[in-house]
């Protein structure tokens, strides 16, 4: 039995309303232990440090915390600050009566038994043991439900702030739904900010259905404390031409871990899923894709990038399943990185297995250095090593983002960008 | 101004370079011709100062300082340029934004005070109109899609914007056709100027017609073989290499 267990189950004493099959998730999660390095999914993410780690259970209040964070962030905005809803710090009066908003335990009081039918999911594999502690454990959330047609004109921010905790660090797990109804479009921003030197644990578990002709950009900005450990799922099923656009930064935490698992279900469904992996320090950042392509026409357009500088890890998995019958498919993945450090590690996956016919399938995987042509360029014109150096990484990067449409928000995600290689400097 | 001497150069273990010399002054235009493979494009980039270059003998002094101890971007600050043969696409780093940096870093370095974006963008104006390029290039990546006579282009102009004391210009006329020549000679001809000096590296004499040199030098297996004026170009045009290789022969391996 693992410390990291152990702490984690005495948390299940203060689950509001927790069930037999709560109970049953955490029974399973305790039964089967953490993936040892034989798990492939784990393979190049080992738990052994993590492992011994105890965390204390999140208290019930939201924790104080400097609001100058959210200097930047719009309304509406919801802000969980140690994985507890925030409403104090959350500004709604913006959103529109045809989306319906609400924190996980207004859902599961809801008379309808249907305002929480996704929690009823179960986890069957011994690795998912995040998923089923989050089953278990997961107290809180936002729950997104947009009626058919219905069309957020401003994006909603979902921003989760880790702040120290006075009896030493705590664990968190938080339950979302994103559910956009037929022909319904939105946007979504995930922030995941530091509020301090802390080395929390958070545990995301985030559901995205996306029924006819539904349309959802997702853009998740993982700035976490330098010590915090991060581990995120998302589990997203689109029907008939619905498209998911999404792009994820993964900028900051000591361990950060995104499983990102898409089905492609209805006719003619697409996913447009970008995102940058920025290593530095001795960061270790994992991102694990799955993508299903169940129904004929459906395509899957994947571009990511990866910097791994001082003595970080950054790991890419990205696995598409093309399945019997989703003839007529288009499934293309491009995954670069940039070693800048000889004392980095990049661990590039790309797994393609199609089982259909007219498919059309593209992937490449590189790793490599700047280009010295281009920087001898940059450099003959008078820009310092470094300059031309940042100057290049962020071009490197920049392709990931032509998934976002809007200026403002591309604006915003840009000067992040920017931000987060100049900080690369420092540990140059 | 520029002061080459007795320079050797090394590539892979091999000897390109072998005893150069060659004395520039403040607004002259020295044209460097040679055949394929005499080591032209080697002293461009030598004294730019790219990687992987051995210089195993001789010196270069610029203004009186050794050019060969500065980094690239100290020497773009202490006024060289570099027009390269085979101008880089950067995709993704906007033309103007690079252009910028790269001036208020030279700025920087001199000490001289930085431009804001106002008097930047007033002196891109002024250099655009002289070139007659489209400011539209200037909106996407460095040289991202643009043509080869765009390229070429583009690096006048930044000749232009960037202003430096010593250009050098490593076959710019190559791939052009005889507009974008004329063009890029224009370019060049409106920045001739009494404190700037220009050393063009060119294959053929075409360039010449629109650019006059002062002084023509004729680089062969590695060293000046033959200098003299703008006539020596036209000689060359006539008889070709092969002619100055049998006149130049015993000097040129002599030790």
């Amino acid at each position: 039995m693992s410390a990291l267990l152990d702490s984690l189950a005495t948390g299940f004493g203060d689950v509001a309303g927790a069930d037999a099959a709560r109970r049953a998730a955490l029974d399973e999660a305790l039964r089967d232990g953490l993936p040892q390095a034989r798990s492939e999914a784990w393979k190049y993410t080992p738990l052994r440090a993590l492992e011994r780690r105890s965390f204390a259970p999140a208290a019930i209040a939201p924790a104080a915390f400097d609001p100058a964070l959210l200097a930047g962030i719009p309304s509406p905005r919801m802000v969980f600050v140690n994985g507890r809803f925030d409403p104090g710090n959350s500004d709604l009066s913006t959103l529109p009566p045809t989306a319906r908003l609400l924190t996980l335990p207004q859902a599961l009081a809801d008379p309808d038994p249907r305002a929480a039918n996704f929690m009823q999911r179960r986890y069957a594999r011994g690795d998912e043991v995040f998923a089923r502690l989050n089953a278990a454990l997961a107290s809180d959330g936002a729950v997104l439900r947009l009626a058919d047609n219905a069309r957020l004109a401003q994006p909603l921010h979902l921003v989760f702030v880790g702040v120290p905790a006075a009896g030493g660090d705590i664990a968190w797990h938080l339950r979302h739904l994103v559910e956009l109804r037929r022909g319904a479009e939105a946007t979504v921003v995930e922030h995941h900010l530091g509020g301090g030197d802390h080395a929390n644990l958070g545990n995301t578990l985030v559901h995205v259905h996306l029924a006819a002709g539904a349309l959802l950009r997702h853009l998740r900005r993982q700035g976490e404390s330098p010590r915090a450990t991060l581990v995120a799922r998302t589990d997203a099923v689109l029907a008939r031409d619905a498209q998911y656009h999404r792009l994820d930064l993964e900028f900051g935490a000591s361990l950060s871990r995104h499983e990102l698992n898409v089905r492609l279900e209805g006719e003619g469904a697409m996913l447009v899923a970008n995102g940058v992996q920025l290593g530095r320090g001795r960061r270790h950042v994992d991102t694990r894709l799955g993508i299903e392509h169940i129904a004929g026409n459906t395509a899957c357009d994947l571009t990511w990038r990866g910097i791994a500088a001082g003595r970080s890890r950054t790991v890419f998995h990205g696995g598409i399943t093309i399945r019997p019958g989703a003839d007529g498919s288009d499934a293309s993945l491009s995954n670069k990185n940039l070693l800048l450090s000889d004392q980095a590690e990049v661990d590039s996956q790309p797994v393609l297995e199609i089982h259909a016919d007219e498919v059309k399938a593209a992937h490449g995987a590189t790793v490599g250095q700047l280009d010295p042509t281009a920087m001898f360029y940059l450099r003959s014109r008078g820009l310092p090593e470094a300059d031309a150096q940042r100057l290049l990484t962020v071009a490197f990067c920049r392709e990931a983002l032509g998934v976002v449409d809007d200026d403002a928000v591309r604006a915003m995600l840009s000067g992040l960008l920017d931000d987060a290689l100049l900080a690369l400097e420092d540990d140059a | 101004m520029l002061k080459i001497d007795n320079l050797h150069v090394r590539i892979n273990g091999r000897d390109i370079l072998k005893g150069l010399s060659l004395d520039v002054k403040p607004g002259e235009v020295h044209a460097i011709m040679g055949p394929n493979g005499a080591g032209k494009s080697t002293l461009g980039n030598v004294l730019a100062g790219r990687d992987g270059y051995e210089v195993t003998a001789g010196s270069v002094l610029l203004d009186g300082r050794d050019l060969l101890a500065r980094a690239p971007e100290q020497r773009a600050a202490d006024g060289v340029f570099l027009a390269f043969q085979y101008p880089v696409e950067i995709p993704g780093v906007n033309n103007t934004y690079f252009l910028r940096s790269a001036l208020n870093a030279q700025r920087k370095a001199r000490g001289e005070p930085e431009l804001d974006s106002m008097q930047f963008l007033k002196r891109v104006r002024e250099k655009l109109a002289v070139l007659h390029l489209d400011d539209r290039l200037l909106q996407r990546g460095v040289n991202e899609g643009f043509s080869g006579g765009e390229k070429k282009r583009n690096e006048i102009f930044q000749l232009a914007v960037l202003e430096p004391r010593l250009a050098i210009l490593d076959e710019t006329d190559s791939g052009l056709d005889i507009d974008a020549l004329k063009s890029v000679a224009d370019g060049v001809n409106a920045l001739r100027s009494p404190e700037r000096a220009f050393l063009v590296i060119t294959h053929y004499q075409r360039l010449l017609d629109y650019i006059r040199p002062d002084v023509v030098h004729v680089l062969a297996d590695g060293r000046i073989a033959e200098s003299g004026g703008p006539e020596l170009a036209l000689e060359l045009e006539a008889h070709g290499y092969a002619w100055l290789k049998d006149r130049v022969a015993p000097a040129a391996v002599a030790p």
